[in-house]
């Protein structure tokens, strides 16, 4: 509170004003002892910065936020449950909507974990094609992560460029598939069918578009002061901290850990293709971002070099257990008709048993634990989603930080409600 | 200025002349501001129709404002479960009149394939709905469609007195 | 895999009987520890360099026939020696406390709301056990296997307008 006696007064009456003289401003009013009270604001769930809907009451010092309320469960759809009564396969769409960004790596994850279960391989075709796929969708996953956490910082034009980029991508994925978003497209035990004719060419000819973008979102943000304001030192969370809170993916490795599955525990040939790890340094907003940013680039590097690999053959294992049989013997030949039958109304049955198997998501570790029962409907599944962990900490992220803040780190955690509230 | 689709009678004095329920039917209709209620993955999808490519604001709902006092149109947009459902229907009734909803993806629509504890199997056990736009999620094709069926719906509207029927106490049922 | 058995034997030389039994199913290890001394089994463990907490897991064994009706299951991980250990505890119908973790791992805090919500077990010594997923009027425990599939509960009103900062 200024003193007016000491202001630069244009209008000098106003000092002999009565309600000058009414505030005794003689001594020096420091904030403290004025009569303050903090402020309540709920934010969400429903709020145009909310990623998914989940809700944030803080309890507010002027702009400065001293506690925090994260709540959660606004989606919470009872795939747990629901799962109990579908066969294996039935389950796929299912998992497709954990991760809605990133739906064939859901699906690659959970089939993964029942094939182990069952004690199968897949054939080398399959494993190279879902190895491009994973690294499509995480590119896809990150580019949505990306630009809406850029949006919330207030650049706009991020998001054109990269959805126009994901657009291409995911014409390539629906002329795949035949879906835009929940693709399904994975089966327990190799796909739902093979890369068309030429297909490789259309992957090569989509995937320029990806460094396109990147160098167009870059060149805008990177060396941008008012990004650098709004992203360096908010939200840093120090390597234990993210490692008690059970991190996992770009935020565990935007605060320097070096944790990646797919170099820790390669799976399907991952450790024979070139590409490096992005690690950040303090764990804020501009680390994850550009974590992010270098794993698209790092994604685009292992797609090119699966592309030149990827060998002929069959994309099904030859198990009359596992697989449906081809639709013409099943019309032609009585083995086969009740092989299809048996398959499809007792479902495929993994022995009596547990697992736990997870894969690289891009959002973190993507776990499922699967217990069976022997009969053809899982016992039950568990998912370890890796938003549930990162939003856990975001109570810890956003205290002491500014209302502003919270989208920005929000948004940097790349919270998927789907998976959060499964 | 373009006054296609409404009745317009043409004066050789260079005046046109048109009704009032007319005139404000063509402006309702064209300028809808959407409410994405967007919970799950239609969200996305609904994010891709108002990207550049299949573009929303050719038919003028180019204006998403996630405020239910500055919008008309909630467009619903994923799985509301039995705890988002008291959400809803308390934005729905911020809303100004004349309003209208659009239930999107199978989800909204019925409950979609997850017919268990946790969701409402149709948003309109809640609130009234407009349009339901199937699909899982429903491609941003049909989203336009269902755009353009709503406003067919609103030419169709009378304009004198509420919309819906009101209880004793104000609100919309 | 050593380093992991090596670990597992100094754990069964620390709590003894505690450690009832430890399986190896598909390459995974799997220890089963008594109630009573869970919490000292994974002190240990995570002194042993366990710093992750994955995961934690409720499971209503109802129609499985097994020791009690209910288990729950820990998944660690030691990021030092890349190591995956799962840690089982049986826990009876009729006393379903169990101590908190969140003194050792801050993952806990939440994942422990969650199988209180789905399954109604007590974790004693957490800062805020209340549900999580399902909304606060829920009665009963979803992913019990005698909740029914398509039972619905209406909430009649919006979250706690005001939650106790101070808890969460």
């Amino acid at each position: 509170m200024m003193d007016p006696k000491h202001t630069d007064n244009p209008n000098p009456e106003s000092e002999n004003s009565p309600a000058a003289a009414d505030l005794d401003l003689e001594d020096e009013t420091t904030l403290e002892d004025l009569d303050v009270e903090p402020m309540f604001i709920n934010i969400g769930p429903t709020h145009p910065a909310t990623h998914g809907t989940f809700r944030v009451f803080c309890k507010l010092d002027g702009e400065r936020i001293e506690k925090a309320a994260v709540e959660i469960g606004f989606l919470h759809r009872g795939f747990e449950k629901i799962v109990e009564t579908k066969h294996y396969t039935q389950v796929i769409p299912y998992t497709d909507r954990l991760n809605y960004c990133s739906g064939l790596v859901n699906n690659v994850g959970y089939c993964k974990a029942v094939e182990r279960m069952l004690g199968v391989t897949i054939t080398p075709r399959t494993e190279i094609i879902r190895v491009i796929i994973c690294e499509i969708q995480r590119i896809m996953d990150h580019m949505i992560c990306v630009c809406a956490n850029l949006v919330d910082l207030g650049a706009l034009t991020n998001f054109w460029y990269f959805f126009n980029a994901r657009e291409k991508l995911n014409d390539l994925l629906e002329a795949l598939t035949g879906a835009r978003l929940t693709y399904s497209y994975i089966r327990i035990g190799g796909l739902a069918w093979d890369f068309p004719k030429g297909f490789e060419a259309n992957v090569t000819e989509a995937m320029k578009q990806v460094p396109k973008a990147i160098r167009d979102v870059e060149g805008l943000v990177k060396k941008n002061r008012i990004f650098i304001d709004r992203a360096r030192d908010v939200g840093v969370m120090s390597a234990e901290d993210a490692v008690s809170y059970g991190f996992t993916g770009p935020c565990l490795r935007a605060s320097g850990v070096n944790h990646d599955l797919r170099k820790k525990a390669p799976y399907y040939h991952y450790d024979e293709f070139e590409f490096d790890v992005p690690l950040g340094e303090k764990g804020d907003v501009y680390d994850r971002i550009f974590v992010r940013i270098e794993e698209m680039k790092q994604s685009y590097r292992i797609v090119e070099q699966a592309l030149k690999i990827l060998p002929g053959g069959p994309i099904n294992i030859d198990d009359k257990n596992v697989m449906l049989p081809d639709k013409d013997k099943v019309h032609s030949s009585m083995e086969e008709l009740i092989n299809h039958f048996k398959l499809v109304i007792e479902g495929i049955k993994p022995p009596a048993g547990e697992i736990y198997d997870a894969i690289e998501a891009p959002n973190g570790e993507l776990g499922f634990y699967i217990i069976s029962d022997g009969s053809g409907k899982p016992y039950r599944i568990k998912c370890r989603p890796p938003c549930f962990y990162l939003m856990n900490g975001l109570k810890k992220l956003i205290e002491g930080h500014m209302v502003a803040d919270i989208v920005a780190i929000l948004a940097g955690l790349n919270i998927i409600a789907g998976e959060l509230d499964r | 200025m373009g006054v296609e689709g409404i009745p317009v009678t043409k004066h050789e004095t260079g005046i046109i002349t048109t009704r009032i329920d007319d005139l404000i039917r063509w402006g309702r209709k064209n300028s809808l501001w959407p409410l994405p209620f967007g919970t799950a993955c239609c969200a996305i999808e609904f994010m891709g129709v108002a990207s550049s490519v299949f573009d929303i604001s050719r038919f003028g709902a180019e204006l998403v404002r996630f405020s239910p006092r500055q919008s008309d149109l909630m467009i619903v947009a994923g799985t509301i479960n039995y705890k988002l459902g008291p959400v809803l229907r308390r934005i729905y009734d911020q809303i100004c009149e004349p309003k209208y909803v659009v239930s999107m993806g199978a989800c909204a629509c019925s409950g979609g394939f997850y017919d268990n504890y946790a969701t409402i199997q149709g948003i309109d056990h809640i609130i009234p709905v407009d349009v339901f736009i199937p699909g899982c999620p429903p491609r941003p094709d049909a989203i336009l469609n269902a755009l353009v069926k709503l406003q067919e719906r609103i030419d169709r509207e009378p304009q004198r007195g509420p919309r819906r029927p009101v209880t004793e106490h104000g609100q919309t049922r | 895999m050593d380093k992991l058995d090596s670990i597992v034997e100094e754990l069964r030389g620390e709590l003894g009987d505690a450690v009832e039994a430890v399986d190896r199913p598909y390459g995974d290890v799997v220890v089963t520890v008594a109630k009573a001394r869970v919490h000292d089994a994974l002190s240990l463990l995570k002194a042993r360099g366990f710093s992750f907490l994955l995961d934690i897991a409720g499971v209503d064994g109802l129609h499985l026939g097994r020791r009690e009706r209910f288990e729950i299951v820990y998944f660690l991980y030691s990021l030092q020696d890349d190591l995956r250990l799962r840690v089982k505890v049986f826990v009876p119908e009729t006393d379903m406390n169990l101590p908190t973790m969140t003194d050792l791992w801050q993952a806990a805090n939440w994942a422990e709301r969650e199988a209180y919500d789905m399954f109604g077990f007590n974790f004693d010594g957490h800062p805020n056990l209340v549900r999580i997923l399902c909304h606060r009027e829920f009665v009963g425990h979803a992913l019990r296997k005698d909740y029914p599939v398509l039972k619905g509960q209406w909430a009649t009103g919006t979250s706690d307008l005001r939650p106790d900062l101070e808890r969460e």
